[in-house]
């Protein structure tokens, strides 16, 4: 009963919504719909001719040895990773695109399959719409072209290369201290890619802190402490069970500045985009870690088999806290990544690394130009 | 634009109106975009492509040709085709009849396998049951310490003989078949009635681990073996699925983080493809969201057509128990509603999280998505500003309020008169539903709705808008029905397989009004709010 009463004021409550709305000239709605470009402001100096270069600022795999205590491991560099792991990626994919263009001129069947493909790669409909699109118009500009290298024009296209990809944590040894956190969903391996980016970063001989933030999930923390453990990384955790994850976050920020560490990294608990209050723990997760250190790098993590929720997953983790980036993990399951097109073009916030396989140094930036020749088979 | 199901076939049918019967021509348009609309939602291409070919047969057929609203029609007969697949009803768990019941969980990673362990435990328990939790996961750093704890908070007995790994560089250690088989015989020995066996989570080609989770099968012989699989998977669900009944031939399937914003169209690929039942359903953190699978729920949210149901339970979650119990009490004597219960329960719809995503839950507000989208949460505020810038005399009586004290209110609340009067306005709505719901000694009854129970599908140029500035008749009908519905479908369900009709009806009936109601609704709107 009382419910119903909640539901009569809910009801007018939106009705006075709606009379708003109704007010509001029609026109604001439509232009934010297919606007994904607004987010591509990214800092594009580095020319899109050099592709790979963005990754890993300068490869120092030599000196990194002598920061380490002997019983801690030396994390592979980064810029090698890639070429190893992307044979992993897309073989199925490629293969069934290539059987399409060994016909040569596409039939209507043709197109479909085509289309098929690419909606099983979880590109979405909307993306795979576009796609199918510009191939055409590729198509009827350039009748004799290869249809599989304007296809892969056209992925590229939206995976735009030109995006930079490297984090933005500033030089290393500049001496700043630079904050990074990771958000995203339950489950999709936030506290792995976590520990994989701190060895990322010690391979670049950067002086590290992990905050554990997680303070939801039982055993979060001790598995951070795995990881830092490894790389002699500290991790600031929560002294008592169920601690506020931000007061963790900022003792973390704390102990960073306090040891003129250079990034600190902030793991947060797994949360899903519609819990409101959730998501306003991280919004005050960002906050707090800005009064130390404003975050350079928010990075949410997607899972490679989420679907089409994985957008709306961006969008809402994009308005508690602008993502910088992406982290695409479980890339070496059965799914085939296509989701990358599809949040790229959707938030233009591009993906800057790529989980691959369960291995310590399975996590490998992004590479595009790679990525879509992997789609396409080569 | 039209971003449900419903709502695009209403647009594919505008043009249709005043022909007399729908060509192929048409039918395909529909078909298209009833396709899309279901891979929006996650649902698998080749289930995709089996569903449209069945729709378009039906579609094809008597039923739809000779209805008055087709496109509603084609809706009411995919809603039923997809509850259909999702499995009609709901199944329990099978219990062994002597000795305990086995129960396995197999996954991927990352699906919540750990974390249901421990709430099918807890939901076993409270029926009676004696569960005993077996970590068997021996692959995943610190997997085992993660279950001891779940175990702690259920209150269930965890057997965990092996650490696992507890570094992300170990080498697993430790045979999980024969944690697994111990685990079991453990049980036997403490005459534990359920045991739960948490398995390392696999991906779906992952080969070694696959046969360990078909050899731990094999050792157990469990009764069921449940599949474990998040709700947000894309195209992948199909794969997954069939790499799982290939490896453990999986009895069941409990989709994890339903309480996300995902459609779930994978739950309709997992069944259509093994054929088997999704039987339970994990919706929050907490160890107590975990419930039963409803299909008739599922088939409207991969349709995106609200769901008042699940509005109804996050109410009942959330809604402060004493506060509602005063509410009914009032209700029930009679006792006029005052602008102070509107602030409470404002305030507890607060509670229940956003505005905007409650708003979307209500069938048929995917017309006015774009409103909603712009919808200002800072409008609850000012509401709240209002109400408690006034006295409380004026609270409990809103007639007091002369010009001078609405320029007061105005004033102290940082708004204007003329949001003061909108205010009222809406408070005195609000208030004579409730006192047609005390008159009518509960729900008031609705007339002009043929009174079926599932007749909210009356409602879709939002229902709002209707509550707001239609004539008070229907206002009352509108609102005070859904959760009688809901009463009368949580009935229904109970015993059996009433409730998909019931949801069907939902589709026939009162579509008409709409367009009308949308036009008169801008019109009425601006005279009572006197813009």
């Amino acid at each position: 009963m009382a419910i119903v009463a909640g539901l009569v004021v809910l009801g007018g409550v939106g009705a006075a919504v709606l009379g708003k709305a109704r007010q509001a000239p029609p026109r604001e709605a439509p232009p934010r719909r297919d606007d994904a470009p607004v987010a591509a402001p990214a800092p594009v100096e580095e020319a899109a001719g050099e592709v790979e270069a963005p990754e890993a600022p300068a490869p120092v795999e030599e000196t990194a040895p002598a920061i380490e205590t002997p019983s801690v491991e030396t994390p592979e560099a980064v810029d090698h990773r890639f070429g190893r792991l992307r044979r992993r990626v897309g073989a199925t994919f490629g293969q069934n695109l290539l059987a399409i263009f060994r016909r040569g001129s596409l039939t209507e069947d043709d197109w479909d399959e085509l289309e098929e493909t690419l909606l099983m790669a979880d590109v979405g409909a909307g993306a795979t719409d576009a796609l199918l699109e510009d191939l055409r118009t590729r198509l009827k500009a350039e009748p004799d072209g290869n249809p599989r290298e304007l296809l892969r024009a056209a992925l590229l296209d939206v995976v735009d290369p030109a995006l930079d990809r490297s984090l933005a944590l500033g030089a290393a040894g500049d001496g700043e201290l630079h904050s990074a956190i990771v958000v995203g969903v339950n489950g999709v391996g936030k506290t792995t890619t976590v520990g994989k980016l701190a060895r990322v970063l010690v391979a670049e001989d950067r002086t590290v802190v992990l905050g554990a933030a997680d303070t939801f999930r039982a055993a979060a923390a001790d598995q951070l402490e795995t990881w830092g453990s490894r790389v002699g990384v500290p991790v600031v955790r929560a002294h008592v069970d169920g601690a506020d994850p931000a007061s963790v976050a900022y003792e973390a920020a704390d102990r960073a500045r306090a040891d003129a560490a250079e990034v600190l990294l902030v793991d947060t608990a797994g949360r899903l985009q519609n819990k409101q209050g959730l998501m306003d723990e991280l919004g005050k997760i960002v906050r707090v870690v800005s009064k130390v250190s404003a975050p350079k790098e928010v990075l949410l993590v997607l899972d490679a088999t989420t679907g089409q929720n994985g957008l709306t997953q961006a969008r809402v983790f994009g308005q508690v806290a602008p993502l910088t980036g992406i982290v695409l993990t479980k890339l070496d399951g059965t799914a085939k990544g296509g989701i990358v097109l599809a949040v790229q073009r959707e938030l233009g916030v591009p993906v800057k690394f790529v989980g691959l396989g369960e291995g310590a140094d399975d996590l490998a930036p992004f590479d595009p130009e790679g990525f879509v020749d992997s789609l396409l088979g080569d | 634009m039209f971003a449900n199901l419903s709502d695009r076939l209403t647009e594919t049918f505008r043009n249709l109106r005043g022909k007399g019967r729908l060509t192929e021509a048409d039918i395909d348009g529909t078909i298209r975009e009833i396709r899309r609309a279901l891979l929006d939602a996650d649902v698998a291409v080749p289930v995709v492509r089996t569903f449209t070919s069945n729709i378009r047969e039906r579609a094809l057929g008597a039923e739809v040709s000779g209805a008055l609203n087709p496109g509603q029609q084609v809706v009411k007969i995919v809603n039923e085709e997809l509850i259909a697949i999702l499995g009609g009803q709901t199944r329990s768990l099978r219990l062994a009849k002597t000795g305990p019941t086995i129960i396995m969980l197999a996954g991927l990673q990352g699906a919540g396998k750990t974390t249901l362990a421990g709430k099918l435990a807890h939901h076993l328990k409270q029926q009676g049951q004696t569960p005993l939790l077996v970590a068997a996961d021996l692959q995943r750093p610190n997997a085992v310490t993660q279950l001891t704890v779940v175990g702690e908070r259920a209150g269930v007995p965890v057997f965990a003989p092996e650490p696992g790994v507890t570094r992300e560089d170990e080498v697993p250690r430790g045979d999980p078949v024969e944690v697994a088989r111990r685990g079991l015989a453990e049980a036997q020995q403490r005459q534990h009635s359920v045991v739960i066996v948490d398995t390392a989570g696999r991906l779906g080609i992952d080969a070694e681990l696959m046969r360990q989770a078909a050899d731990i099968r094999e050792a157990l012989e469990p009764d069921e073996v449940l599949f474990v699989i998040d709700a947000m998977i894309g195209q992948d669900a199909v794969a997954t699925a069939t790499a799982f009944q290939e490896g453990v031939d999986f009895t069941g399937v409990v989709l994890t983080k339903l309480d996300g914003d995902a459609r779930g169209g994978a739950a309709l690929s997992v069944a259509e493809v093994t054929g088997r039942p999704i039987m339970f359903a994990s919706t929050g953190e907490k160890l107590d969201d975990f419930e039963v699978f409803h299909p008739d729920r599922m088939a409207s949210r991969i349709l995106d057509m609200g769901d008042i149901l699940t509005l109804i339970e996050q109410a009942e979650r959330t809604f402060d128990q004493a506060e509602a119990e005063r509410m009914a009490e009032k209700v029930s004597k009679g006792e006029d509603f005052t602008l102070a219960d509107f602030l409470s329960q404002m305030q507890q719809l607060k509670n229940m999280g956003s505005m905007k995503k409650m708003l979307t839950m209500l069938p048929g507000m995917g017309q006015v998505r774009d409103q909603i989208e712009n919808f200002d949460e800072r409008e609850l505020v000012r509401t709240e500003a209002i109400i408690q810038s006034m006295t409380p005399l004026e609270r409990e009586n809103p007639k007091v309020l002369n010009g001078s004290r609405r320029s007061r209110i105005a004033a102290g609340s940082g708004t204007s008169v003329a949001q003061i009067n909108s205010l009222i306005k809406r408070f005195e709505q609000a208030q004579q539903m409730m006192r047609a719901m005390s008159r009518g000694g509960g729900m008031p009854q609705m007339p002009g709705m043929g009174g079926a129970p599932g007749a909210f599908g009356g409602l879709p140029g939002g229902k709002k808008s209707k509550g707001k500035q239609a004539p008070q008749r229907k206002v009352k009908g509108k609102s005070g029905n859904p959760a009688k519905r809901a009463q009368q479908e949580a009935e229904a369900r109970t015993r059996g397989t009433a409730a998909p009709a019931a949801q069907g009806s939902a589709f026939g009936i009162g579509q008409q009004p709409q367009e009308v109601d949308r036009d008169a609704l801008s019109a009425d709107l601006s005279k009572y709010l006197g813009r």
